[in-house]
């Protein structure tokens, strides 16, 4: 048996990352990428709360079927907003800037992104698009719907569609350097020996996500732009009242956005990857399908936009070859459902928090996946666009996907990232909940969408009021669900257990440095000599200089 | 295709609601077996591969090309099925039938205008008969919209500046929702109605008009006498303490708050339900809102008795042709007011 290679000394497990310097002028000027990811990590999180708080207030006008809670106005302003923060200031970012940029590096054996300084001026471009946005909502708030659809956003609307885009157009930079500062790094600064098939398919994964960033975000970045440009000075681009079109601005629109929701749920997949795999302590069932599968689906992503349209006027071919290549598009995310499953057969499963999240995951993407297959079949896509089929199917990818994989890498990596255990009774308990919470808010929904209850609807017609009512008790449960994880995991920075540097005893690079990591994240370049998930036997795998005050402890059972 | 007795399935009443069922159903029947299948197996592992001992390492896998081509092949090949189907169901719907009766639908905020080929028009219902296939022709006088009927499984966008077509034939009679399923603004949620399917003889009464045969016109000038409206715009809508109604529709209009916007529909109906909400420079705000005293049926009379108040002074009753009704007002009804 090979002896387990560790790339830290004794000494460097004091100095860390965190406590290596001090003062607010350290973590707002600093380089390092895990720093930086911490900045991003506690941004998302604020927008994150401000869009569960929007999530909220939907929940409760909608458990009557009056309009009672909210105006109209505001109404559409709270779905508008919860939309617009969620998407581009949480779901975007939150894999990628948080989990994705401290561990990009850490995963090949690097000391930091290619580009530290425009690692730093992503996060922030991001702050000042989302600061723009708050101004946007603070001001009187945007109420277009998170699309943009024009005319309305051009000509009716008289909300700050301006500023909210403005913000917008503006963080899509900061992702847009985060993709090339990944590609870049994972090119040039793999660690020796890190071949393209060791790395671990996180980087698979973040590397098609950075694809999707560079390619996609200029496109919904000058279509906002038109947009804008359009609604101060009616220039006629999508306006028919001054000679443009409004489709086009549909078909430019989903051009990023439908690939957008692939930069949310890919990095997920590569999370689920890393979960599925070492919770099983097992190899990756068919490694090289997996990895492919994520470029598959990030090229392919590219070209199913037309889906968004089947009934906004376009032509009857065109709805079928944009159908066509939706359902082609599913195979290669079945693939991979089917590939996670093979890998636990015969594995050694533990059922820690990142484990049931991941398990969670599987089940829930297969049912947005598979209910992904109702809006790509022309004739039913007829009858449930625009209703509340789709609300729970894209809920169901980016809650019960994107979501999913985010607090499942967050549990998995967090005493990497913080030097603290979060506590695993709570995790298990939370995890559960949150699941329950969500099956219950939007299970319901696919059914009311397919008897016909329209979204974005502020009063709605009483027989649909018993989903309605399932719904925001789902939605409380789950709100409650989410508290306990927010609570516990600040709780644990200062009082949870310490970690050891390997606690889950895992092969992975990032995990054969101390945690938290030292600035430089290892003290030596490693040098790759193993496959990826190439699990020795776990006493093989304490990292040699664990602080001494530690003892070695059988792994969790 | 007998669905009644399924639960969750909205209620079936056109041609193609069950060819659209039938596929769902389908579909519904793929993804509960896989659901199930794959939380089984993933349940199954769990349990039965759970961690023993805190030291066992399993004997890794690599994978295994056969089982990467079956989970590859098979998904494909159901996957196509359902495409096929679909688009099957889809391409036949998707041109209307040449006989089909044709009713125009004109879409605005918040409402929807529908005019059947024989002249009667309608706010937010669509009377249509059962058995005979029917042709809409929309188009929106703002932004988009989108028509939706959920008991016949079609919707279409309906967009500014264009026409787009979709078409039934209705199986049951009965009042159906009518929803706009594309989000335009404060009061999307209102812009709802009915579609009230009759038996052809019954649409036909319905058709041929109201027991007294009037026009809306003269309704709704029999209605301008009765509400009293007389006492201050005028027995002929000419004005006194109250803005003259004479050549108003389509004309701009100067309200006390310094704004001017042209005397549309929607501008006519709120100052009729909310009469203090615009008012014209000059007067003052005294009229007494008639919102739940009117029906919308007797809202749309009076409107069209005020459009038929044109300048030359002799009320236009007679219906107009389906062309002028087809053509959105897009030009009245700019909705510069809307702009910041």
């Amino acid at each position: 048996m090979k002896a387990f290679e560790t790339f830290e000394t004794p000494a460097a497990a004091r100095v860390n990352y965190i406590n290596a310097q001090y003062g607010l002028k350290s973590w707002l000027l600093t380089k390092d990428h895990k720093r930086i990811a911490l900045l991003y990590l506690g941004s998302i999180s604020f927008f994150f709360m401000v869009g569960g708080v929007y999530a909220m207030l939907i929940r409760l006008e909608l458990l009557t079927p009056q309009g009672d809670l909210l105006s109209s106005a505001t109404y559409n302003k709270v779905f508008t907003q919860h939309g617009i923060i969620m998407i581009f200031f949480f779901l975007i970012p939150s894999i990628p800037a948080t989990l994705g940029n401290f561990l990009v590096p850490m995963m090949i054996g690097a000391k930091d992104l290619a580009f530290p300084r425009i690692n730093l001026l992503s996060w922030y471009i991001y702050l000042l698009g989302g600061i723009i946005t708050i101004y946007a909502l603070l001001a009187g708030g945007v109420d277009t719907g998170w699309t943009f659809y024009v005319p309305y956003s051009t000509t009716f609307s008289n909300s700050y569609v301006i500023a909210a885009g403005l913000g917008i157009f503006i963080s899509g930079f900061s992702s847009i350097l985060t993709g090339l500062n990944f590609i870049v790094t994972i090119h040039t600064m793999r660690a020796p020996g890190m071949t393209w098939f060791r790395l671990p398919l996180f980087i698979w994964s973040h590397y098609a996500t950075s694809l999707v960033m560079i390619l996609g975000t200029p496109v919904v970045a000058i279509t906002i732009l038109l947009l804008a440009f359009e609604r101060l000075s009616h220039v006629g681009i999508f306006d028919p009242a001054n000679g443009g079109d409004p489709v086009l601005f549909q078909h430019l629109f989903w051009f990023y956005s439908h690939p957008a929701v692939y930069i949310m749920v890919l990095p997920s997949m590569g999370v689920v990857s890393e979960l599925i795999a070492n919770f099983s302590r097992k190899n990756i069932f068919g490694y090289r399908f997996v990895a492919f599968s994520s470029l598959a689906i990030a090229v392919f992503g590219f070209l199913v936009w037309g889906h968004h349209l089947f009934v906004a006027s376009q032509s009857v071919y065109a709805g079928m070859i944009f159908s066509f290549l939706s359902f082609a598009v599913a195979i290669p995310s079945a693939i991979k459902v089917f590939n996670w499953t093979a890998t636990l057969y015969k594995g050694s499963i533990s059922y820690d928090t990142p484990m049931l999240y991941a398990l969670g995951f599987i089940g829930l993407f297969t049912v947005g996946g598979m209910t992904g297959l109702f809006l790509a079949s022309l004739a039913i896509d007829v009858h449930v666009s625009d209703t509340y089929f789709i609300v729970a199917h894209f809920h169901y990818i980016m809650v019960g996907g994107a979501l999913f994989g985010y607090l499942g890498g967050l549990h998995y990596w967090w005493p990497k990232i913080s030097g603290r255990m979060y506590p695993e009774g709570w995790g298990r308990f939370s995890a559960l909940v949150i699941f329950v919470g969500f099956n219950l808010t939007f299970l319901p929904q696919f059914v009311a969408g397919y008897l016909g209850m329209p979204r974005r609807y502020h009063a709605y017609p009483p027989e649909f009021q018993v989903f309605n009512v399932l719904s925001s008790a789902g939605a409380s449960i789950l709100g409650f669900g989410l508290l306990i994880p927010a609570i516990y995991l600040v709780w644990s920075m200062r009082y949870g257990k310490h970690a050891e540097a390997n606690p889950w005893h895992l092969p992975g690079l990032e995990w054969r440095t101390a945690s938290p990591p030292p600035t430089e994240n290892f003290l030596t370049t490693p040098v790759v000599t193993w496959e990826a998930y190439e699990f020795a036997p776990p006493e093989e795998m304490q990292v040699v200089g664990r602080m001494k005050d530690e003892k070695l402890e059988a792994p969790v059972s | 295709m007998q669905t009644s007795w399924i639960p969750f399935i909205p209620e079936s009443a056109s041609t193609v609601s069950g060819k659209v069922d039938a596929l769902y159903f389908y579909l519904s029947g793929v993804t509960v077996f896989f659901t199930l299948l794959i939380s089984g197996v993933l349940i199954f592992f769990v349990i039965k591969y759970r961690r023993r001992t805190a030291f066992e390492i399993p004997r890794p896998i690599a994978g295994s090309h056969k089982l990467e081509t079956l989970w590859s092949v098979i998904p494909f090949i159901i996957a196509m099925s359902m495409f096929a189907w679909g688009a099957q169901v889809y391409f036949e719907n998707s041109r209307p039938p040449k006989n089909a009766n044709e009713v125009y639908v004109v879409g605005k905020q918040w409402m929807w205008k529908i005019q059947h080929s024989t002249g009667q028009r309608e706010i937010n219902e669509l009377h249509v008969p059962v058995g005979r296939k029917i042709k809409l022709i929309m188009t929106s006088e703002d932004t988009i919209h989108d028509f939706f009927i959920p008991a016949f499984r079609i919707k279409a966008d309906v967009l500014p500046g264009k026409y787009t077509t979709q078409w039934f034939e209705a199986t049951k009679p009965g009042t159906y929702h009518l929803f706009c399923a594309e989000y335009c603004g404060m009061n999307h949620s209102g812009m709802i109605g009915s579609v009230i399917v009759m038996q052809p003889a019954d649409f036909d009464n319905w058709l041929s008009g109201n027991a007294s045969q009037q026009s809306p016109a003269v309704a709704g000038q029999q209605l301008f006498q009765s509400l009293g409206c007389v006492s201050c715009h005028g027995a002929n809508g000419e004005g006194g303490r109250g803005p003259g109604l004479v050549g108003l529709f389509g004309s701009k209009v100067f309200l006390t708050n310094n704004q001017t916007l042209t005397a549309d529909e929607a501008y006519i109906r709120e100052s009729i339900e909310n009469p203090s909400a615009k008012v014209v420079t000059g007067f003052s705000p005294i009229m007494p809102t008639f919102q739940g005293q009117v029906t919308p049926e007797q809202l749309i009379q009076i409107m069209s008795y005020i459009k038929s108040l044109q300048a030359t002074g002799t009320p236009a009753t007679a219906a107009p042709t389906t062309k002028a009704a087809a053509t959105p007002a897009v030009a009245t009804a700019t909705p510069q007011l809307n702009r910041k």
